[in-house]
């Protein structure tokens, strides 16, 4: 299942500041709806995103109900060195997900 | 938004009643050879700015999730046969280009009207021995954003030759008549009000070449089918079920009139 997409630039020089696009599928069923049976539907979202660069944390968010189906996160970071860029999703019903590129620094 | 259309399980257009007043009934002109508004203009150039930058960045459109879900599909094998769509047509990018412009098409071996989606699952009873896809399932909807996809820039081109044309001369006879409880036709809309506000709507020429596209209010893909089902439950008329001959003829005569407009699959709508 393509469950993500990510965006991040193949090269850049060190220093430039650099846009990441993270798009992943998920439904973000906020918890607060009902069936036209009365039945309340169960919340499930996504709770965490997570991207690291070359190892390191460089951006946490904490996602809540009444976030779109399907988000879109887009973010800044600076271009230090050559290596992998993760991205990584986590949430109800022990959803997880998880995209890697590469970008070359020079 | 009442929960069960958030869901999908009520078509979303209930609220046009109040708003439909303002449309005036006029009688329907005799269906003209050539319709008005042609050049046809896409539905994308009545969308909103924000509606536009999402549909032109491939990552930020989130149709692309079906797509890319879809190519995964291309490669899986399926059913009896043991076989991928890979393993007949190869590189999707090659063997599938232009194809979804053609679509709907007569099928020459059966005489029927296949749109891409039936096309589809022809293969996949035909070809290889596999259960077919209900009609917007995931796996159905992305492997049609896939195919279609390939199209991407190329222009639609239906045939209306001899074989095609009753199915032709009926998508255009239910195109100019008036149904449901509003008693409107297509063309009401989609050509005597184009660039009008319904709603929070802005009426397009209503052509499908952006199909199966992402919509906004669905929050999720869907086909042409779904698009058509909400229109006439917007008019208050009985819905045809998706994939069924009605809305097949319809979409024939669709692709017809929006002859020339590139494929835009995935779209995105709000
Ligand atoms: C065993 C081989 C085989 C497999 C597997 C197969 N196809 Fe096909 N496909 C064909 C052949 C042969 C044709 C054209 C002849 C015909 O009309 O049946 C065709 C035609 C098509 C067409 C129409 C092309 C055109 O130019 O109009 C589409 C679209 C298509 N296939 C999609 C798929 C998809 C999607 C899959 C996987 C779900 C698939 N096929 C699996 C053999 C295959
Ligand atoms: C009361 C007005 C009204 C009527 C009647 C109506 N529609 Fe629509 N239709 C809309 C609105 C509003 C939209 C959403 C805005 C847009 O894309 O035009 C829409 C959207 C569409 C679209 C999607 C266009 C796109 O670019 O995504 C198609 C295709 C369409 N309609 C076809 C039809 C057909 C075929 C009929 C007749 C069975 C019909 N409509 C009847 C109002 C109407």
């Amino acid at each position: 299942m393509a469950e993500a997409i990510v965006s991040v630039p193949a090269t850049a020089r060190r220093g430039e500041i650099i846009e990441l696009k993270a798009l992943v599928r998920h439904p973000m069923e906020t918890g607060f709806r009902y069936t036209q049976r009365g039945e309340r539907v169960p919340r499930n979202i996504v709770t965490q995103f997570v991207c690291s660069y070359d190892g390191a944390e460089i951006l946490r968010a904490t996602l809540h109900p009444a976030i779109t189906a399907n988000p879109l996160l887009v973010f800044n970071a600076v271009a230090t060195v050559s290596g992998e860029i993760e991205f990584r999703w986590t949430g109800d019903n022990g959803f997880s997900v998880s995209e890697i590129a590469t970008i070359v620094v020079n | 938004m009442p929960a069960a259309t958030r869901l999908g399980m009520v078509p979303d257009l209930g609220r046009w009643s109040a708003a439909l007043s303002t449309i005036l009934l006029l009688g329907a002109a005799p269906a003209p050879e050539t319709p008005p508004h042609h050049p046809a203009k896409s539905g994308i150039d009545y969308a909103s700015d924000d509606v536009r930058r999402m549909q032109a960045d491939d990552f930020a459109n989130p149709g692309m999730l079906w797509v890319a879900q879809g190519g995964k599909r291309w490669q899986e094998p399926a059913g009896n046969s043991g076989k991928s769509c890979a393993a007949c047509h190869g590189d999707a990018a090659k063997a599938m280009k232009g194809v979804a412009a053609r679509y709907p098409g007569v099928d020459a071996a059966t005489s029927e009207l296949l749109n891409l989606e039936g096309r589809i699952n022809r293969c996949r009873k035909d070809q290889q021995a596999a259960e077919p896809l209900a009609y917007e399932s995931e796996d159905l909807l992305a492997l049609t954003a896939y195919v279609a996809h390939q199209s991407r820039g190329q222009p639609l081109q239906v045939s209306v030759d001899a074989a095609a044309r009753p199915y032709f001369a009926r998508g255009r006879e239910i195109y100019y008549r008036r149904q449901g409880q509003m008693n409107l036709a297509c063309t009401h809309c989609h050509e005597q009000n184009v660039g009008r506000k319904l709603l929070a709507d802005t009426i397009s020429e209503g052509h499908g070449n952006a199909y199966p596209i992402y919509r906004l209010e669905w929050q999720s893909a869907g086909s042409l089918h779904r698009r058509l089902r909400a229109c006439y439950f917007g008019v208050r008329a009985e819905m045809p079920a998706a994939g069924s001959a009605e809305l097949l003829d319809l979409e024939l005569y669709l692709a017809w009139r929006a002859r020339g407009l590139p494929v835009e699959t995935p779209g995105v709508r709000r």
